[in-house]
């Protein structure tokens, strides 16, 4: 059991879902650490030396020993501290909750950043076809539910945070509407009480400087068509 | 028992092997059901409405589906014998990264190198081989990539085994560079579970050229 803040540390950058993965799942467990803010356009030494096999972050590290992959990452925080627990201890719902983790990261979050973020017109409209398919199946899925993992938060839900918090920040920059409360009022509605957890809320990065970021980086994309 | 426990599969999918070396591992009686990919059955679409894909394990009338997802829902339900995964919370998070890192580089190489030609596919079959002495370093002295038990990681990259020995006759991969590799891939054929879950190679070599021959009349 971690005390000495010392012992935990994350290597991240604030704007990252995949690192803000991690930080919610500290939060929830009420674990302090130490965040080492990462540039990501000059790796520090220690990022590479922790991370050598794919050099990016999050990287998750407790007593010296690093995890990479933010789901695995999540994963290890929820059998290493035992409150609040992320995963249920059913195996059959594990598994549901692991599918639809891995979902989410295979379907959606791949095709929602090349919606916005690609300049070829075919591959751009693939992939919002894509995503809209994706959010379907997750609005299937969520139906009346106030979380995936039922009363309380779990490993789904913090896999999509990406899809409550940073799909509708891109999507406003390229003017799409792909996850809207008309197309898909189930999962807007899920996406609201995640955003607005009481944890969740201290976890989400500021707006307007990730809004600014992402604009940036679309206008240089886009100005080079 | 054994009307509780359902695989949907095909015997020459990597996929399918995986979870058919997990049950077998387990001592798991089980009923074997073969699909047509070409002719997917009603209780696949049912059971797999997502992805429509094999394998599809189904327990007590329940899916549980893709191949790693099954695997870990195996370990944690006859987790009386055999255990796949470590116990230790930082072993168990090392061996499914490495798991992770398996199911990202290996099948995405194998369409890269059966998609192309000339210099992309040289450089497609010469990243597999990096990936391949990547999993050497990881193996290193251990038997299997689990330490002195057959595991989780070990599963994964031996199911993908007929596949390389594809690549070798057909695409002159060098898998014979990666000694090592070679080695504990020799080691896990030996596991009667390995054994008996693995497809005949003349099926998988034939499965190759079809497809190979589909892909480039596109």
């Amino acid at each position: 059991m971690a005390t000495n803040q010392e012992e935990v540390q994350l290597l991240g950058v604030v704007g990252s879902p995949f690192v803000c993965r991690v930080q919610i799942a500290l939060k929830l467990k009420g674990v302090e650490y130490k965040f080492l803010e990462e540039n990501l356009a000059n790796k520090s030494d220690l990022l590479l030396k922790y991370n050598p096999v794919h050099k990016k972050v999050p990287v998750f590290v407790h007593n010296e020993k690093p995890i990479a992959e933010s789901l695995v990452i999540v994963e290890y925080i929820d059998q290493t501290w035992n409150n609040n627990p992320i995963l249920p201890s059913d195996p059959y719902q594990r598994a549901l909750a692991r599918f639809w983790s891995k979902f989410i990261d295979d379907k959606v979050v791949g095709a929602a950043s090349k919606s916005v973020f690609t300049v070829d017109e075919k591959e751009r409209e693939k992939n919002v076809q894509e995503t809209l398919e994706g959010l379907q199946f997750l609005e299937n899925e969520i139906k009346e539910k106030k979380f995936f993992g039922g009363e309380e938060i779990g490993l789904a839900d913090i896999a999509g945070s990406f899809v409550a918090f940073w799909i509708p920040i891109v999507q406003e920059i390229a003017g799409l509407q792909l996850f809207t409360s008309e197309k898909f009022p189930n999962l807007y509605k899920w996406s609201q009480e995640f955003i607005n957890h009481p944890v969740v809320k201290e976890v989400l990065p500021p707006r307007e400087p990730l809004f600014t970021f992402f604009k940036a980086r679309y206008e240089t994309l886009t100005a080079s068509k | 028992m054994a009307d509780e426990v359902v695989l949907l599969d095909f015997r020459p999918s990597p996929f399918g092997m995986r979870v058919r070396i997990a049950l077998a591992e387990k001592g798991i009686k089980y009923e074997y059901r073969e699909e047509d990919l070409k002719n997917k059955s009603p209780l696949l679409l049912q059971m797999n409405p997502v992805h429509k894909k094999i394998p599809v394990l189904i327990h007590e009338g329940k899916p549980i589906c893709e191949s790693l997802i099954a695997v870990q829902y195996i370990d944690e339900v006859w987790n009386d014998t055999n255990p796949l995964l470590p116990s230790d919370p930082y072993q168990r998070a090392q061996a499914r990264f490495w798991a992770d890192y398996v199911d990202k580089k290996i099948y995405d190489n194998f369409s890269k190198i059966s998609a192309s030609k000339g210099e992309e596919k040289e450089a497609a079959k010469k990243e597999l081989i990096q990936v391949l002495k990547l999993l050497e370093e990881e193996l290193g002295d251990k038997s299997y990539f689990g330490g002195h038990n057959f595991g989780f990681v070990d599963i994964p990259v031996v199911s993908y085994y007929p596949w390389f020995k594809a690549l070798e006759t057909f695409d002159s991969l060098n898998v014979g560079e990666c000694s090592k590799f070679t080695a504990w891939a020799k080691r896990c054929l030996q596991k009667e579970s390995v054994a008996k879950s693995i497809p005949d190679q003349r099926v998988i070599n034939e499965l190759f050229v079809e497809l190979r021959k589909n892909s480039s009349t596109e």
